[in-house]
């Protein structure tokens, strides 16, 4: 580059003295608000040793925990991909009246507070509601019971995989779906052999996103939980139990499996984004 | 699939004509997946706090406590998106148009609060700031409480809110065309002139979405406040939290109201959003 020259400095950009402090402002930045906390997790989770750690683990109300956390997002995951593809098929290759209003729609739980994603349920369901002694007559448990963590849980990873799929689809457009349709593939061969190869990184990054969601979901599900041990604690509801009981090696040893999880969700994440950004919606990051 | 919208040929018709299959079966499966997962939970709330009598809601509202609440949210919140705005932009600049080994982690390293979950980012705040923690220790030098107060919220969702302002900005810098920044430099422009006067200004749409991203997100979020907060009322209890108190009381209807409010203002920022979208796009061609 010009800079290198001793008389010539090219002309966009910055004096090196500016361009190293400004570098310096954002590591520091970086390094004190998003590396740190990180790195904190490990140490204080090893800071009486392996041994400790492990210990710590294999508890039944963890055990519980890490068990309930991956069957609520074995459900929520799949019920979200189901309703992420199939709006974005009706999105993506069809004109309609509404389409921008229903794609506003699908991002709504994006603005609104976990709390209240898990109020509205609280709301509908509970001893207050009209639903709710209906469902306590016929011994049917949704409120601090798993059906209420796993509606909150959907209700807050709800655009994830869809707002992924609308703007990859609607780029590809339409054509390979009518040359298919056109020598003779049915509606469903078309989606499996023509639609899903084209999409398949971006719905791979969509489901990546909502299934880090749906384990870390800590508001929405804590406001529908009941926080019973062993039965209705997810692993981010553990790490607060276990964190207000002054238990901090417990606490941030289950939190550092959680962050284990964020960190190969960013790793696979730069990955598909490196080699395969096109099939991923263009130029669209996260 | 179904036909009959667009058989029913003529003036209006639902969707235009296709050959693709599956509109009605897709359409249909969203639509009543959306309603009953999202339309009608918040119905349900929309329509609980309408139940309250208007002296209810305001007796709700002006209550010290909900006011305290919603002035610790929105504030902190506030100044934590300004913050991120100075640093996200710099943050953004650095990655976009510098050269250094490691770019790309860098780059990977912003997404990470999108990825951690929030009660681990809270615990692990709470343990960095706190008076006996690595920073608050550093801090507690100068004086300098940042834990179990207003402070401790601001450091939390400025971690929260990074991302929503770099994620935003960074796009419109990789597209700005360097042949304009080589114009002003040739006329005479010194390098600050040029990014004050010709860079910023064709940055500061992208810059305010995601200063507003990032300020409606801080201002619902929950977990990684918490734990820094101290959660004194009055003091430092923000709004989602009081909301999580009243269910606890069982006071269904305060909840609610309170609810109501944050939504209301929520829907108010997306469509401000979506106001500064639709002008950005008309003055410089495209979106934020």
């Amino acid at each position: 580059m010009a800079h290198r020259s001793f008389r010539l400095r090219s002309p966009t950009t910055e004096a090196p003295l500016a361009r190293y402090t400004l570098m310096a402002v954002a590591f520091l930045f970086l390094a004190l608000f998003l590396i740190l906390p990180l790195v904190a997790v490990f140490i204080e989770a090893f800071r009486k040793g392996a041994g400790e750690f492990f210990l710590s683990l294999d508890d039944p109300d963890t055990l519980a925990a890490i068990r309930l956390t991956l069957t609520v997002a074995g459900i929520a995951v799949p019920l979200n991909l189901v309703f992420g593809v199939a709006a974005a098929w009706a999105i993506a290759k069809f004109e309609f009246k509404g389409k921008a209003f229903l794609t506003t729609l699908i991002d709504l739980p994006f603005s609104v507070s976990p709390v209240i994603s898990g109020l509205v349920y609280v709301l509908l369901f509970g001893a207050g509601s009209a639903l709710g002694p209906w469902l306590k007559s016929h011994g049917i448990e949704i409120l601090f019971a798993v059906p209420g963590i796993v509606l909150a849980t959907v209700f807050v990873t709800f655009p994830f995989v869809a707002r992924e799929l609308i703007p990859l689809m609607q780029e590809q457009g339409t054509g390979d779906e009518e040359a298919a349709l056109s020598l003779g593939a049915s509606g469903w061969q078309t989606f499996w052999y023509v639609t899903l190869p084209n999409i398949k990184w971006g719905l791979l990054y969509g489901v990546l996103l909502c299934n880090a969601r749906a384990m870390g979901e800590f508001g929405a599900v804590s406001v529908v939980s009941g926080h019973i041990r062993g039965l209705t604690n997810t692993m981010p509801l553990h790490v607060e139990i276990l964190y207000n009981e002054y238990n901090f090696v417990a606490a941030f040893a289950v939190a550092s499996l959680l962050a284990a999880l964020a960190l190969v969700t960013l790793v696979v994440k730069t990955v598909l984004e490196l080699h395969y950004g096109a099939e991923i919606a263009a130029g669209r990051k996260h | 699939m179904t036909t009959s919208a667009a058989a029913s040929s003529g003036r209006w018709r639902l969707r235009q004509p296709s050959v693709i299959p599956g509109f009605g079966l897709t359409l249909g499966f969203s639509l009543a997946y959306l309603t009953l997962i999202i339309l009608i939970p918040l119905a349900g709330l929309v329509w609980r706090s309408a139940g309250l009598s208007g002296a209810e809601f305001l007796a709700i509202l002006s209550d010290q406590r909900t006011l305290n609440a919603l002035k610790v949210s929105f504030g902190t919140a506030f100044i934590a998106a300004l913050v991120n705005v100075v640093f996200g932009v710099i943050v953004a600049w650095v990655i976009v148009r510098y050269e250094f080994p490691g770019r790309r982690i860098v780059d990977a390293i912003v997404d990470l609060p999108f990825a951690l979950p929030t009660a681990v980012a809270g615990i692990s705040l709470a343990a960095l700031y706190a008076p006996n923690g690595w920073i608050g220790q550093v801090l507690n030098l100068f004086g300098i409480k940042a834990a179990f107060n207003p402070t401790g919220i601001v450091i939390a969702l400025i971690f929260i809110g990074l991302p929503f302002v770099v994620r935003t900005v960074q796009p419109i810098m990789e597209e700005i065309d360097r042949e304009v920044e080589e114009a002003a430099a040739t006329l005479g422009a010194g390098r600050f002139q040029t990014i004050s006067r010709i860079l910023l200004p064709g940055l500061s749409p992208a810059i305010l979405t995601g200063f507003a991203l990032a300020f409606a997100r801080g201002v619902g979020e929950y977990g990684s406040v918490i734990f820094i907060a101290g959660n004194i009322p009055y003091v430092s209890e923000i709004a989602p939290l009081l909301i999580v108190i009243r269910l606890e009381e069982f006071n269904y209807g305060a909840a609610a109201a309170i609810a109501t409010i944050m939504l209301g203002l929520s829907f108010a920022m997306l469509l401000f959003i979506n106001l500064v979208q639709a002008w950005n796009r008309r003055r410089y061609g495209h979106g934020a």
